[in-house]
């Protein structure tokens, strides 16, 4: 069956009033393809990076920032090309054991750790992506994430990951061998800085023509076709970034948290960073963050309770989809009447 | 070496069996989903969810009420058939205007506040539920091996029930309007059937089928909040191997994946676990419409 269909908050009809498609060429926007609202939100977003470990507590920012990284790198497939990929969590939890693995068995220094984590998440996503872009739409998610429960089997069997137990107090180690990460600061500016490049690189690839030919498949994939485009190799070369970023983001939580467990690769995780994104806007650069930040609070915050936690996430889950399909800075956009 | 065949033969068939009872749910799991889609083109996420409540509520029926498992068998479906129509008409039916993968995602929200409020009730051990006792008592002796009563009952209830459907689906009147509404529901509708309730009911059939199966599944499994999620991504490689677009399809790739899975306990069995998936990515590289599926 055909089932390309864009997943696009405004996909009712007549309810496009918010959406302005990104027709204008990079060039025509402002620095680095950011408009002017992006601009400003987006020092807003750097003074909170730099103020922030002053007010909270610099182990939780780290593990919000993780978060936020691993669910920017979904959002470029979901909200950049369309593909719902409910499997995101194999490529962060493989990220996150390999990155694990390298620092504790193999002694190497934490940036290639994470490097080699996100190498993991990469070829994941090649194999994986190679595979599961044979089906669009809803055949596309629940073959993303059946091959990603292969992989929580996998972890679970196989010896390096110490299944249940998993991969305990891995050293954080000497950045670029210097620089001790064991001070929290120290971590913290590494995390910042990694989640940054991370966020301005998905930023670049969606704004480079490379980027507009994702965006032209989600809008209209027979349409690109017959302009000439192979969109099967644009998808999976999106969908092996996202991966790949997804990877980084697990080995960065594995090095900053010290431990890499089968919850990093648990269908609730794939559950997560979808809900984190629509929660905080598909399709919208700073919607992820947002959410992340409100996802991981709310997992902080409410833990003593339990399995509330897991109720909250089904009814924002319920509350989203039916009521507010935007998202928290899709809606703010809205309102302001620019593009976050 | 004939000896030895039988020793393996002797060493295997209970794997088998229980390989044909997983493959039972897989059929009933698969079937109602793709009953769903047919009709709302929605994936219930929810029907793993809703395979759980059918095993708690004919917990639920015994232990508060008294009511054996005969009468689980016909009650609890039905309750929560109900249940599937209330959210059909508060929530799902909003969606059909929109992208299907909305529907997906709602159906991913409703299971996780439905586990997550048993979990909060009953925690996260399971709880016993005896076999009646029909079907207990001394296994049937097929010479080389030992047949729990309640395991064939499974397989074959399981079975009946799947070929039920498809006669209500392929031969009635009923059935016709269904295949219909799949194909085209306004012209449908233009003739003067109420498609909406149509569609009402499907969802409310396809959920009462995985609360069947969760009766079936309860004196097997222990009646516990996440037997179902352990379930159902299985069953969406499964669905996605057959194809949704046969019901028969469904019904027999339910049943042939379980015995692979069996099988796969017995010869190599680090395997079991994935083997489903591996099966589901060489069907994807090799006919990426699934066995029964249209393109």
């Amino acid at each position: 069956m055909a089932s390309a269909t864009t997943l696009s908050p405004h996909a009712a009809p007549g309810a496009s009033e918010g959406g302005t498609p990104a027709a204008l060429p990079p060039s025509a926007q402002g620095f680095f393809g950011f408009t002017r609202a992006q601009g400003i939100a987006l020092l807003v977003l750097i003074a909170a990076l730099i103020a922030c470990p002053f007010f909270l507590y610099p182990q939780f920012l780290m593990k919000l920032l993780c978060f936020a990284l691993f669910a920017c790198a979904f959002n470029l497939l979901i909200g950049y090309v369309g593909l719902l990929s409910f499997g995101h969590a194999a490529y962060f939890g493989m990220g996150s054991y390999i990155a694990a693995h390298a620092a504790k068995v193999w002694g190497l220094t934490p940036e290639l750790s994470i490097l080699l984590g996100g190498v993991a998440g990469a070829a994941f996503g090649l194999v994986f992506g190679w595979i599961a872009i044979r089906r669009a739409g809803i055949y596309f998610a629940m073959i993303t994430l059946a091959l990603a429960q292969m992989v929580y089997f996998f972890c679970l069997q196989a010896p390096f990951t110490h299944g249940e137990d998993g991969i305990q107090s891995i050293p954080r180690g000497m950045l670029f061998g210097v620089i001790d990460l064991r001070a929290d600061m120290n971590m913290y500016w590494f995390v910042a800085a990694l989640f940054l490049v991370g966020f301005l690189l998905i930023h670049r690839i969606i704004h480079s023509p490379f980027g507009q030919v994702l965006t032209a498949i989600r809008e209209n994939e027979p349409r690109a076709t017959s302009l000439g485009y192979r969109t099967d190799d644009y998808k999976l070369v999106a969908f092996v970034l996202s991966a790949g970023i997804a990877g980084i983001a697990g080995g960065a939580k594995a090095i900053t948290v010290g431990i890499a467990t089968l919850t990093d690769v648990h269908w609730s995780m794939s559950g997560e960073v979808v809900l984190m994104t629509l929660l905080g806007g598909l399709g919208t650069l700073f919607g992820p963050v947002i959410g992340a930040g409100a996802v991981v609070s709310m997992q902080t915050y409410l833990a003593p309770f339990g399995a509330w936690v897991t109720i909250i996430q089904g009814v924002i889950f319920v509350l989203c989809v039916l009521a507010f399909r935007a998202g928290i800075v899709g809606e703010i956009a809205r309102m302001l009447r620019v593009k976050l | 070496m004939l000896e030895e065949l039988l020793f393996q033969l002797e060493m295997s068939a209970p794997q088998i069996v229980l390989g044909l009872v997983n493959g039972a749910f897989y059929a009933l799991l698969s079937l109602g989903l793709a009953v769903i889609f047919g009709m709302l083109n929605v994936i219930n996420f929810a029907h793993g969810a809703q395979f759980m409540m059918g095993a708690f509520v004919a917990w639920m029926l015994l232990n508060w009420a008294g009511i054996p498992y005969w009468g689980a068998l016909i009650l609890s479906p039905l309750i929560v058939g109900v249940f599937g129509v209330i959210l059909e008409r508060t929530m799902i039916s909003r969606l059909y205007k929109l992208d299907h993968l909305y529907g997906l995602l709602l159906t991913f929200g409703l299971a996780l506040i439905i586990e997550g409020l048993f979990r909060n009730q009953f925690g996260s051990s399971g709880l016993p539920y005896a076999p009646p006792a029909a079907l207990t008592g001394a296994p049937l002796d097929l010479g080389f091996m030992m047949l729990p009563k309640y395991r064939v009952w499974v397989v074959v209830a399981a079975f009946a029930v799947c070929i039920a459907t498809w006669l209500v689906i392929e031969k009635t009147r009923l059935g016709a309007y269904l295949r219909a509404a799949t194909e085209n529901a306004p012209l449908v509708q233009a003739f003067g059937v109420n498609v909406p309730r149509m569609v009402t009911l499907t969802y409310a059939a396809g959920v009462g089928l995985a609360a069947l199966a969760g009766v079936l599944a309860a004196p097997i499994y222990s009646v516990n909040p996440g037997m179902g999620s352990n379930f159902i991504i299985t069953v969406f490689a499964v669905v996605v191997i057959g194809g949704m677009g046969s019901i028969l399809g469904s019904v027999i790739t339910g049943f042939g994946l379980g015995l692979v899975e069996g099988l796969t306990r017995v010869i190599y069995p680090e395997a079991s676990a994935t083997v489903i998936f591996v099966i589901m990515a060489i069907v994807l590289l090799a006919r990426p419409a699934g066995l029964f599926g249209r393109a």
